[in-house]
């Protein structure tokens, strides 16, 4: 058996346009090994969840500067939860304020990485918190 | 295996894990794949390759939209390099693939070749085998845009789709690589470009010359953008599917293929026996040494190590 690859979709939600912030972790996860699923700008979190299954990815990671986050990070789990898919461990990043972190993990958001997040950190955080299938 | 009965009654998230586990050459998959192979063999299965950036990811897009209109239902696998540095990848085919995500008759697998250099993985195969149980009409793999290596599409889709575009100096490459063999379509993607004419005639040329089948592909212009061209390109695929079904050819196409999957499959079996046998034992290692210190030549230790294992002998 080869070395089962961790799988991550890296997806941008709303109608946000800033790309560069999740282009810079899409390659960081690339070059520490991983399979990144990158599907470009404006996805609705419907979409991200249903390419997630598709996808069968271990991890999502959701990079939000539009200051929607409130409304539809906590959209993504919901329906992660609908589709019990919520065994995917989901992560975001971009422009959050701290006083929404809370809000954000009661709702399934396991971590926040803000401007300013050391590449390595996620990858350790991402390697001790996926759930292990099978 | 419950996997394999939920996949057979449609559950996409068991295709979904049954596909990782091919993929990740799990120990049960060899189960999953026998079980499910009496149920393979109605797809149809379209190959599309060429240089990286020619559009076969909107190409495939614009298929599915034509595809779906006719109510069958069709799964995409494509494929993207791993980093021979890292072993990651970005698979960014589905940018291109937005419209039908949340449309339950697509599914869509990104995969990444994982060391294997034929511009598909070595899972590709067996995940094409999965659609077909799943129930899907077409199966559509785009291939990494190597350029060389396009054989291995051509061996494994029942129509293969070469994908170029105006003036890049493609078509000298093409001509060079000796690849005009395998086409059963040729597209000039971006016809919106200067050049896309000429190109068209270079390539209708050059398939005169070379065209020693009884099939002559067709040459024709795309534009993803708007449309142009793609209702053409899914004509011309269903009339190749006719022309190999009126002569029965797909018959013969399949029965190649599986003869060539006994025999990849038999060499793969052979291969990972001998590796289990020797890698880290004390005799392979010595050999080693003695090759290194100039006593002993690679063909004599690879001669008698094969000698002392037991091939026949199954897991
Ligand atoms: C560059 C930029 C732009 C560029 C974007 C270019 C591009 N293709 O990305 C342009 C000029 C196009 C732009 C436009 C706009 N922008 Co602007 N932009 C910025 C700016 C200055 C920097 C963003 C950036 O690229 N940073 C560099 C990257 C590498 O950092 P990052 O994205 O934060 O990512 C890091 C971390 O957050 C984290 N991370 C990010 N994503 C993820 C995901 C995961 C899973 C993880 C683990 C980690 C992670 O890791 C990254 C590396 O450390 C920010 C200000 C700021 N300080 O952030 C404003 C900012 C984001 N923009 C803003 C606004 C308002 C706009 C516009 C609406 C302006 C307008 N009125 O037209 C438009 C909207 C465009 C659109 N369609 O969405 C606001 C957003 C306000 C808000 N959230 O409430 C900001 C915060 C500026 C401000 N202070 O007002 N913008
Ligand atoms: N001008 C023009 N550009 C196009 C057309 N079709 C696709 N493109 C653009 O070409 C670029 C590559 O398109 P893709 O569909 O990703 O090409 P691909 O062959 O799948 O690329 P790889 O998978 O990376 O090899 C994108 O920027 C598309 O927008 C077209 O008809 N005309
Ligand atoms: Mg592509």
């Amino acid at each position: 058996m080869i070395d089962k690859k961790i799988r991550v979709l890296a997806a941008k939600v709303g109608l946000d346009g800033h790309d560069r912030g999740i282009k810079v972790i899409a390659q960081a996860l690339k070059d520490a090994g991983m399979e990144v699923i990158y599907t470009g700008i404006r996805q609705t979190p419907e979409q991200i969840v249903e390419i997630a299954i598709q996808e069968d990815v271990d991890v999502i990671g959701i990079s939000i500067l539009s200051g929607a986050h409130l409304q539809l990070l906590p959209r993504v789990t919901e329906l992660l939860r609908k589709e019990e898919a919520d065994d995917i461990l989901v992560v975001a990043g971009g422009v959050i304020p701290q006083e929404d972190f809370a809000f954000l993990k009661e709702c399934g958001i396991k971590e926040v990485f803000t401007s300013g997040t050391l590449t390595g950190d996620l990858i350790k955080f991402i390697k001790e918190n996926i759930i292990k299938r099978e | 295996m419950q996997i394999i009965k939920d996949l057979l009654d449609g559950d996409r998230k068991a295709l979904a894990r049954a596909i990782s586990m091919i993929d990740n050459e799990d120990p049960q998959s060899k189960e999953i794949l026998k079980e499910i192979f009496p149920y393979t063999g109605k797809a149809f299965i379209v190959g599309i390759t060429g240089p990286p950036g020619s559009g076969k990811s909107s190409l495939i897009d614009r298929l599915i939209h034509l595809i779906r209109k006719e109510d069958l239902k069709i799964g995409v696998i494509a494929v993207d390099p791993t980093s021979p540095f890292t072993g990651g990848s970005i698979l960014g085919d589905r940018i291109r693939m937005h419209e039908h995500v949340s449309d339950k008759n697509v599914f869509i697998r990104s995969m990444s070749t994982r060391g294997s250099f034929g511009g598909i993985s070595n899972a590709t195969r067996g995940v094409v085998h999965l659609l077909d149980a799943f129930g899907k009409d077409i199966v559509i793999i785009e291939t990494v845009g190597v350029g060389q290596s396009e054989v291995d599409i051509a061996q494994n889709a029942d129509t293969t789709i070469l994908v170029l575009t105006p003036l890049s100096g493609d078509s000298v490459q093409i001509l060079k690589a000796g690849i005009m063999e395998i086409p059963d379509i040729v597209v000039i993607n971006k016809a919106d470009l200067p050049g896309a004419g000429i190109s068209q005639a270079d390539i209708n040329i050059m398939l005169d010359f070379k065209n020693k089948r009884t099939w002559r592909p067709p040459v024709i212009q795309t534009i993803t953008f708007n449309d142009v061209g793609t209702q053409k390109l899914w004509e011309e695929i269903k009339k190749h599917r006719s022309f190999l079904e009126k002569e029965d050819l797909i018959t013969k196409l399949r029965a190649e293929r599986y003869q060539n999957d006994v025999l990849l499959l038999m060499e793969k079996i052979i291969k990972d026996r001998i590796w289990y046998t020797v890698r880290e034992t004390a005799v392979f290692e010595k050999m080693i040494q003695k090759i290194n210190n100039k006593e002993m030549d690679p063909l004599s230790a690879a001669q008698e190590i094969l000698n002392s294992i037991d091939l026949t002998n199954h897991e």
